[in-house]
């Protein structure tokens, strides 16, 4: 399978790729790892006329203790996310989960940004973001902004994420000492989740959810439940309350309430234990 | 746009569509078919080759993103006077293949996790190789010949 036709550029610095993002208009896409993009491109379900190469752009590929939270460099790739030893410290859930996403040979070229701005509600990467309260920089022509995680996820394969803004970098909450879980329930290894579960429990809880709806979610009623002193099987029976889950040839939606209950329930668990 | 890499030590340089994924630049390009193409979709890891010395799946690369590196496939593995890798020495001694299909891409993907992990427990070998899928279901012999060659620790890119 051979993606349709395109420009190809390769951006030097961030400068030179906001400005061909702003000659590119809306045919343009950025480009990094791929690992999101070019499986859609060569379905030919992606066909931008222009591809701006960012994954020469090495100073946006790096791990920084910001004193109470971490910052990850969007370029940052998934392996080095995993082996980062000030993640592995201060935020163990974010490392373990760059070390599940895909196979090794993607995680050796798809980023953790690319994973960010795809947002895909299948992905591993943002349902994580979601449960640590992390915040997402962007840099566009007027400047840069913050986005939190929260508002980032808008619909499926939708962000906030403006088509001429860079997405640069991962704020992430320290969670240092936190009791944390990562549930994925697949059927085969590198496959997508049919469901899974990111949760952490410290001075901050956070539980989201992989493919329960057209964004990564936030497991609300759960959360508020925990919040009201219910146990882990009371605030897991409510995991899946207001989603709408998709249905496809992995499952129907009534089966993804179900593993979210139990993967909920399981993730509660493990992470009260830590 | 032009390409120019290094494949198994020997520079190449040509112009290529931007649209060229790699595994065809390799194969049709440079003329190395030893990489096998499987799914096409990321998934079976029958194209996985070095890049810079990691384990990368061809068809999800463009050959304009390797602009710069150096590339290993399955035919630069043995030494200029033909002898073995050790992988594929290993491969052989454990019998590790059934209808080879996989097998350039699982040599590579093996040759890859010896370099992150030397000294690999059984699951940490059959969770390496999760991005490589062996349609004989061949796994049991493919596991035993990357445990086999970590142990005479003789594997290096």
């Amino acid at each position: 399978m051979i993606p349709a036709g395109f420009d190809y550029r390769r951006a030097a610095t961030l400068d030179e790729a906001l400005s061909l993002l702003a000659d590119g208009g809306d045919e343009a896409k950025l480009i990094a790892g791929g690992h999101s993009l070019l499986p859609l491109m060569k379905l030919r379900l992606a066909a931008p006329s222009m591809l701006i190469d960012i994954g020469r752009l090495g100073d946006l590929s790096f791990v920084r203790d910001g004193g109470d939270h971490v910052v990850v460099g969007a370029l940052t790739r998934h392996r080095d996310v995993e082996i980062d030893q000030t993640l592995r410290d201060h935020v163990p859930l974010l490392a373990h989960v760059a070390g599940q996403v895909g196979d090794p040979q993607v995680r050796h070229r798809g980023t953790i940004g690319g994973s960010i701005a795809h947002g895909d509600p299948a992905s591993d990467l943002p349902a994580a973001c979601l449960a640590l309260g992390a915040s997402f920089k962007a840099v566009g022509p007027s400047g840069e902004r913050t986005i939190d995680a929260s508002d980032f996820f808008l619909g499926f394969l939708e962000t906030a994420l403006g088509p001429d803004e860079v997405l640069t970098e991962i704020i992430v909450p320290k969670a240092t000492g936190a009791g944390w879980s990562f549930q994925k329930f697949n059927r085969r290894a590198q496959d997508w989740a049919i469901v899974g579960v990111a949760a952490v429990r410290g001075e901050r809880t956070g539980i989201s959810l992989i493919n329960m709806g057209p964004t990564p979610v936030r497991a609300s009623a759960t959360e508020d439940a925990l919040a009201g002193g219910a146990s882990a099987a009371e605030a897991a029976a409510r995991a899946a309350e207001g989603l709408e889950p998709p249905s496809d040839l992995n499952a129907t939606p009534e089966y993804r309430v179900h593993l979210a209950q139990v993967l909920v329930r399981r993730a509660l668990e493990e992470a009260s234990a830590a | 746009m032009k390409v120019s890499v290094t494949v198994n030590g020997v520079p190449q340089e040509h112009e290529v569509e931007p649209r060229t994924l790699l595994v065809y630049y390799i194969r049709e390009v440079v003329g190395l078919t030893g990489t096998n193409i499987g799914c096409d979709t990321s998934s079976c890891g029958a194209c996985t080759v070095l890049v810079d010395g990691e384990s990368v799946k061809s068809c999800t690369m463009l050959a304009v993103q390797a602009d710069g590196a150096e590339i290993t496939t399955i035919e630069g593995l043995a030494g200029s006077d033909g002898q073995m890798h050790p992988m594929q020495e290993a491969f052989r001694e454990k019998h590790a293949l059934q209808c080879g299909y996989c097998t350039p891409g699982m040599v590579m993907a093996a040759v890859s996790l010896l370099k992150e992990h030397p000294h690999p427990t059984e699951a940490e070998v059959r969770e390496g190789l999760e991005g490589n899928l062996c349609r004989c279901t061949g796994y049991h012999n493919i596991v035993e010949a990357v445990l086999h060659a970590a142990s005479t620790g003789s594997v290096s890119a």
